[in-house]
């Protein structure tokens, strides 16, 4: 009966280590319990200190406008649109792992999805940042909402993409809040029944809201976490793909592209596994976690990368293909001058990004580089990079040349005040997963321990045993018997 | 909000390949099962203490197809009643455009009744105290609560439950809802405190 889901013994272990329940609560535990390291004070002050300067320069748009940025006439979006798609895209990976993988019975998903899930709605905080205060007017920002008003009332208008993404987002983030913090209950009850001092057990007490364990609870709260997964998977696809809709259904060359919303869906999951790479190369090291999240986890993520790089690099070509074949001069302009000709002003954008997206994840083909630290974490970099720059080429170089020539603006350039906004997003990003890595459990307690009998690693050798014992009689039976 | 002072007899169980047979003894012994307290979801363990399924997914259900009528109607009665707006000559009634909200506000719906009604359920809000039979149950212990009546002989439950393979076994009055409290400072329950 211990055994309740069978796994072959081929596969690699998950969890690494001679680990029993108790082990698994402490590993991941104790980081909580104990006085946070220097390193952690640097890394987080320095995030502070990003954040404040992007408050600053927010307060600085704010106070004298939007002429604070270097947007022009024809480029009215820049950095601050590259920046939200960016990190909407970054925000996806963190639903993907909890929700399909889940659906898909991805015993993996385990490892990471705590963390992956925290980086969603940190990164999804961050992109709601840059439509808000684009609006110029920040304090009329509840104009989005329908919502009975005296001016007719005066709805908003349904019809536009750009209202759309209003919904999209912010059901997104409250889905995948409630979606992380049902998950955490359980773990946080499991912190506040080890808390020794007054305060912890009184926080935790609150945050984990009187969770005990109950069976009739699991059975409710395993019903809630595969109907939400079920709600979770459409909507992460039509997260991006609405965002996709705030350019294809527009008709400026270059955007109005029937593409985009499969593109931008697997450009999104592209770039959100990167940066959950890059932060969980760095956690794991950091809390010495290297046993739950494991070689074979990285490698894993590595494949999706390099699945869903190989997408974006097929709609790319796709793109450009259809660009010459529509017989459109204009949209085939975009794709050859404004793009492609890498002596045009941003041609080397787009050429950084095909090598970042397309050239650079086909490394992962080879199993030695996939498992290779160094090498993904360098990669996750590079791909995030490059991801930037796709959002960047899609917006800049479709505008900077509109159908009057005499309005081209030769070259934009961000003020240090857009750079400081795009700055302080990070500052506010990783100011969160610092609080996060500090004061929640990063990986999910429960549910290693629920895999723990099946994919860890001292009970697959204990069943390598058995099943080595089980077959070795069946063949000594089956002999004797034939004879 | 209390749900009435009983008499447990507690046993905990390290290993869930123990608890599964446990549970299937005591059961056909003919004690009453409170409930098992565990550290992860044990599947298969809702059945075999003889719960029925949960509901939870109906009433998902039901908040998603409240969220698509909400969004659908509310956009239909603005746009063609209240304040029909000539958008480029569409027709008012542009119900392809509206599919993307209503999606969104189907599964808005959906997620947030859905773990409202958990949380109603099992009852988990902040502030919120229940007895804990076990500290270690959240921790790496399979915690069984056996309810006794007037007519149960402790002695016997206790020696079966040690048969059964429980580690630690011992008896304890308990509330069984919960109360308004803090995990960080012992609390009497409400109405002990008010006399009741």
């Amino acid at each position: 009966m211990s055994l309740l889901k069978y796994e072959s013994q081929q596969r690699e272990p998950l969890v690494g280590g001679n680990k029993d329940y108790h082990q698994v609560t402490e590993d991941i535990i104790s980081p909580i319990e104990m006085k946070p390291s220097r390193l952690w004070y640097i890394g987080f002050y320095l995030s502070v200190s990003l954040l404040l300067f992007g408050v600053y320069s927010v307060y600085r748009e704010v106070t004298y406008g939007i002429g604070q940025w270097n947007l022009n006439k024809t480029i009215g979006w820049g950095w601050d649109i590259t920046n939200f798609v960016w990190w909407v895209g970054i925000g996806h990976a963190g639903t993907l792992i909890s929700a399909i993988l889940l659906l898909f019975r991805q015993g993996w998903r385990t490892g990471v999805n705590r963390a992956a899930e925290a980086m969603t709605i940190f990164a999804v905080m961050c992109a709601g940042q840059f439509p808000i205060w684009h609006m110029g007017r920040v304090w009329m920002a509840f104009f989005v909402l329908p919502y009975p008003n005296s001016r007719g009332p005066l709805w908003v208008n349904f019809n536009s993409p750009l209202l759309w993404d209003v919904f999209a987002i912010s059901t997104y983030f409250t889905v995948s809040l409630l979606f992380w913090y049902s998950g955490l209950l359980p773990d946080l009850a499991t912190v506040r029944d080890r808390a020794k001092t007054k305060l912890r057990k009184l926080l935790y007490g609150v945050a984990s809201f009187g969770w005990t364990g109950s069976t009739k609870h699991w059975q409710r709260h395993e019903s809630l976490s595969l109907v939400l997964a079920g709600l979770s998977t459409p909507l992460v696809l039509s997260v991006h793909t609405i965002v996709s809709f705030d350019f294809a259904t527009s008709i400026v060359p270059g955007w109005h592209t029937t593409i985009f919303p499969p593109y931008f869906v697997a450009g999104a999951i592209f770039s959100g596994f990167a940066m959950v790479q890059t932060l969980l190369i760095v956690v794991r090291k950091v809390m010495g976690l290297q046993e739950y999240i494991t070689l074979g986890h990285i490698e894993a993520m590595n494949k999706v990368i390099v699945l869903t790089g190989s997408i974006v690099g097929c709609a790319y070509l796709t793109e450009l293909f259809i660009a010459w074949y529509g017989q459109n001069p204009y949209e085939w302009y975009a794709f050859s001058q404004n793009r492609a000709n890498l002596f045009s002003p941003y041609g080397w954008s787009y050429w950084l990004m095909m090598f970042c997206n397309v050239v650079s994840p086909q490394l992962f083909w080879s199993r030695k580089l996939r498992r290779n630290i160094t090498v993904t974490f360098f990669m996750s970099i590079v791909v995030n990079i490059g991801m930037w720059y796709e959002r960047f080429v899609i917006i800049v170089t479709s505008v900077y040349r509109d159908y009057l020539p005499s309005s081209w603006s030769t070259y934009y350039s961000p003020t240090i005040w857009e750079i400081g906004f795009y700055l302080g997003t990070f500052g506010l990003f990783f100011t969160c997963f610092f609080l996060f890595a500090k004061y929640f459990p990063v990986i999910a307690v429960a549910e290693i321990k629920s895999i723990l009998k099946t994919s860890g690693e001292n009970y697959k050798v204990k069943m390598t045993d058995i099943e080595k014992a089980d077959a070795e009689k069946f063949y000594s039976e089956e002999v004797e018997h034939a004879h | 909000m209390a749900g009435g002072i009983k008499k447990f007899v507690v046993g905990s169980f390290s290993d869930e390949a123990v608890l599964f047979p446990a549970v299937k003894n005591v059961r056909k012994a003919g004690y009453k099962i409170h409930d098992v307290y565990t550290p992860f979801p044990v599947h298969g363990l809702d059945h075999a203490i003889g719960l029925r399924e949960t509901s939870l997914h109906t009433a998902g259900f039901i908040y998603a197809i409240t969220g698509t009528t909400t969004a659908l109607s509310f956009m239909s009665w603005v746009f063609t009643k209240d304040w029909p707006l000539n958008i480029g000559g569409k027709p008012h009634f542009a119900l392809p455009a509206w599919i993307p909200i209503t999606f969104e506000l189907t599964v808005l719906f959906s997620a947030v009744g859905m773990v409202l009604t958990f949380c109603y359920l099992c009852q988990l809000s902040p502030f919120v105290k229940k007895h804990h039979f076990h500290p270690r149950s959240t921790d790496d212990l399979f915690v069984m609560a056996i309810e006794c009546t007037d007519k149960t002989n402790d002695a016997e439950v206790q020696s079966f439950l040690e048969k059964a393979g429980a580690k630690e076994i011992n008896i304890q009055v308990a509330e069984t809802g919960w109360w308004i409290g803090r995990y960080d400072r012992e609390q009497k329950l409400y109405r002990d405190e008010k006399g009741y």
